[in-house]
């Protein structure tokens, strides 16, 4: 931690800035047969809700991770964050600038280039037709700026050589190309980058090679990044601080070092223990009970309810909101009394 | 181990032959899994563990072929039978689980219609017979409500209940060896750790031999017996899954733990293997993971690395790491 902010000049200040900032960031779609089905069959709208109600801040230079299983929100939240996806209520606010909201164009435009992605799967996220020198300048190409020199330049700094610029993307692995990604997720300059799965489609070398590359340039460049991973073993890496996410909702927040020690929520419990452990060998773990329930019809409630081990009347009527407890955020109505268990 | 094994693999050979080179896909691997036994099969994407598991339950796609080396079942040499002999060994003595539970199961039938249709192909039941055995079998495998559940089609199910499905589909002919092929990567953890538990209770209660093929070391780790790392189509390293995972003695396989991001917990940066595993069309001279080790000498640049044998050695490496247990936790 120490060596993070003193290798960034004037970090005093800078670490109390709120660069990214999300309240009551809400997700629903429409997910009811077509028009004429529902008339002629008599049925309701079927309205999913992706994300409901998240709230979190993502200090300047640090790094918050996402975690969760499928169907936890975990992506949506992602593409509303660079604004490939409006909300359908509350905000995301990236350097001051409300995506959503903002009127003035100007202003918009100028903070969607500080603000750049990379996507899960590097064979679907590059395209095959262009030459890898158009595909990195062209975030900056597509406003008009200087693309001289800059391709070489980046394709450096992610470990590559600067002959690459003249190739295609498939002339190269599936590590290579993340750092082709990285790349052009960096051309524009950034400092917010939005990091979905980016790593969970490459072996475990070749991802130990692209985590240390982010790693490197979170420091020299002092980047935000939101990462979003199901791996829990990563996001322990690489997190200053987690979020976990359970049917759309964060039921826990908190630095890594606390999370991991003392996990305060029920789900956050089971999640940890589910997880295949390199020393845990012919450990019986406590097996997880059911699955995660229909996003469409959620249980009344806490939706972890009916696989928590813990739950009493009050979990089953009443949704728990997220609070402090001892260092963590928690949604859960027990998790004082769970700590003296 | 003086009982057969239910499984040996002998110097198996699987050649591609292309326009500009003949490709081996495996190359000289054997080993073996007894009775009871859960066997992992690990490595990186392009190491030829899919493709052993394939040879060995002969669904090779053309032009790849086991140009030499044996397979025997309880002792039987299978690799070598006709078409119409091997179907009869596939599904009744040799179950398979594949990566995908949605792509393994026919859409368009009931789970009930599959798993009949597969038991009196194997065994010679009643139709009455084989639905009691099959809802028996979605019973064992963790399904809730299996006799209402067993006229729904695939899509009614999540993946987590679909993989359950195949691994039903796979034991419902009580087979003597299951080979499951990455069974749970494309699901959630809290999911993955109840199919392992599950895979690991059938295999205990009837004594199937397993080999469970996975890129993931947490997963071998918690559920196998025995470890074959696999890298460039050859074994790397085989042994005792603690032994192999704690002790490792190839190079490759010290450099896989290192990188995994829980074994370096507290260190800013992770271990990290240089370079990546190179192509089949262009294997390095002499050890093909002398490129990336940092241990290579003359001798691993011109001498391939020397073949494992299924009972003896521990690495295929001319200069492996020596260590043994006594002296590591001395120091």
């Amino acid at each position: 931690m120490a060596t993070k902010t003193a290798s960034k000049p004037g970090a005093d200040t800078e670490a109390e800035t709120i660069m990214v900032s999300v309240a009551g960031l809400t997700r629903r779609f429409d997910v009811s047969k077509p028009w004429l089905n529902r008339v002629v069959e008599r049925l309701p709208k079927r309205i999913l809700t992706a994300v409901s109600d998240v709230s979190f801040e993502i200090p300047t230079h640090s790094t918050y991770a996402l975690v969760g299983e499928s169907g936890s929100g975990k992506s949506t939240i992602g593409k509303m964050m660079v604004g490939l996806l409006p909300p359908s209520e509350g905000r995301v606010t990236v350097g001051g600038v409300d995506l959503s909201r903002e009127a003035s164009a100007e202003a918009l435009d100028a903070v969607r280039s500080r603000i750049q992605m990379v996507f899960q799967d590097p064979f679907a996220s590059l395209n095959p037709r262009w030459k890898v020198r158009n595909i990195i300048t062209e975030p900056v190409a597509a406003r008009g700026g200087d693309t001289e020199g800059l391709a070489e330049a980046l394709l450096e700094k992610v470990g590559l050589s600067a002959e690459d610029a003249e190739k295609f993307p498939h002339e190269f692995s599936g590590g290579q190309r993340q750092r082709l990604c990285i790349a052009r997720a960096l051309s524009s300059n950034p400092d917010f980058i939005v990091c979905d799965e980016p790593t969970s489609a490459l072996d475990v070398s070749v991802q130990a090679q692209v985590l240390n590359l982010m790693s490197d340039l979170k420091a020299d460049l002092g980047l935000t990044f939101l990462f979003i991973s199901h791996d829990l073993t990563v996001v322990r890496h690489m997190a200053d601080r987690i979020g976990v996410l359970y049917l759309g909702r964060l039921v826990e927040e908190a630095d890594p070092q606390t999370l991991f020690a003392t996990p305060r929520h029920p789900y956050t419990q089971m999640l940890l223990a589910a997880a295949p452990k390199l020393d845990g060998f012919g450990r019986e773990a406590a097996l997880p009970v059911g699955e995660i329930p229909d996003p469409i019809n959620p249980p009344k409630g806490c939706a972890f309810h009916p696989r928590c081990p813990f739950a009493i009347d009050r979990c089953r009527q009443e949704r728990p909101e997220l609070r402090d407890v001892a260092g963590s955020r928690t949604a859960c109505h027990r998790a004082e009394e769970l700590d003296v268990l | 181990m003086s009982e057969t094994p239910v499984l040996s693999v002998r110097d198996l050979v699987v050649e591609i032959p292309t326009r500009h080179a003949v490709l081996r896909p495996v190359d000289r691997v054997s080993f073996d899994i007894a009775r009871g036994e859960i066997l992992g099969v690990v490595g990186e994407s392009g190491a030829g563990k899919s493709m052993t598991g394939n040879a060995v339950i002969g669904l090779l796609d053309r032009p790849a072929r086991i140009t030499s080396g044996e397979v025997l079942l309880n002792g039987r040499r299978i690799d070598n039978l006709p078409y119409a002999e091997m179907r009869k060994v596939r599904g009744r003595q040799i179950g398979m689980v594949f990566q995908d539970p949605l792509t393994s199961l026919n859409p368009l039938l009931t789970v009930g219609e599959q798993l009949t249709e597969t038991i009196r192909e194997h065994l010679d039941l009643s139709q009455n017979d084989a639905q009691e055995r099959a809802i028996k079998a979605l019973e064992e495998v963790g399904i809730p409500g299996a006799r209402d559940r067993i006229d729904s089609y695939p899509h009614a199910f999540s993946g987590g209940m679909r993989q359950r499905v195949v691994i039903a589909l796979a034991l419902c002919a009580e087979p003597d060896l299951v080979i499951a092929d990455e069974p749970t990567t494309a699901l959630d953890v809290s999911v993955q750790a109840q199919i392992i538990a599950l895979l690991r209770r059938l295999c205990r209660e009837r004594g199937t031999a397993v080999m469970l093929v996975t890129h993931d070391m947490g997963v071998i780790a918690e559920t196998a017996d025995r470890v074959a790392v696999m890298y460039a189509g050859r074994a790397a390293e085989l042994g005792g899954v603690r032994d192999v995972l704690t002790l490792p003695r190839h190079p490759y396989t010290e450099g896989l733990m290192g990188s995994a991001p829980m074994a370096s917990m507290g260190q800013t940066r992770l271990h990290q293997i240089p370079g990546s595993m190179p192509r089949l069309g262009a294997l390095p001279t002499g050890c093909a993971f002398h490129p990336r080790c940092n241990r290579a000498e003359a001798r691993c640049r011109q001498d391939p690395a020397p073949t494992l044998a299924a009972d003896q050695g521990r690495a295929a490496c001319w200069f492996p790491i020596a260590r043994d247990r006594a002296t590591e936790e001395a120091s």
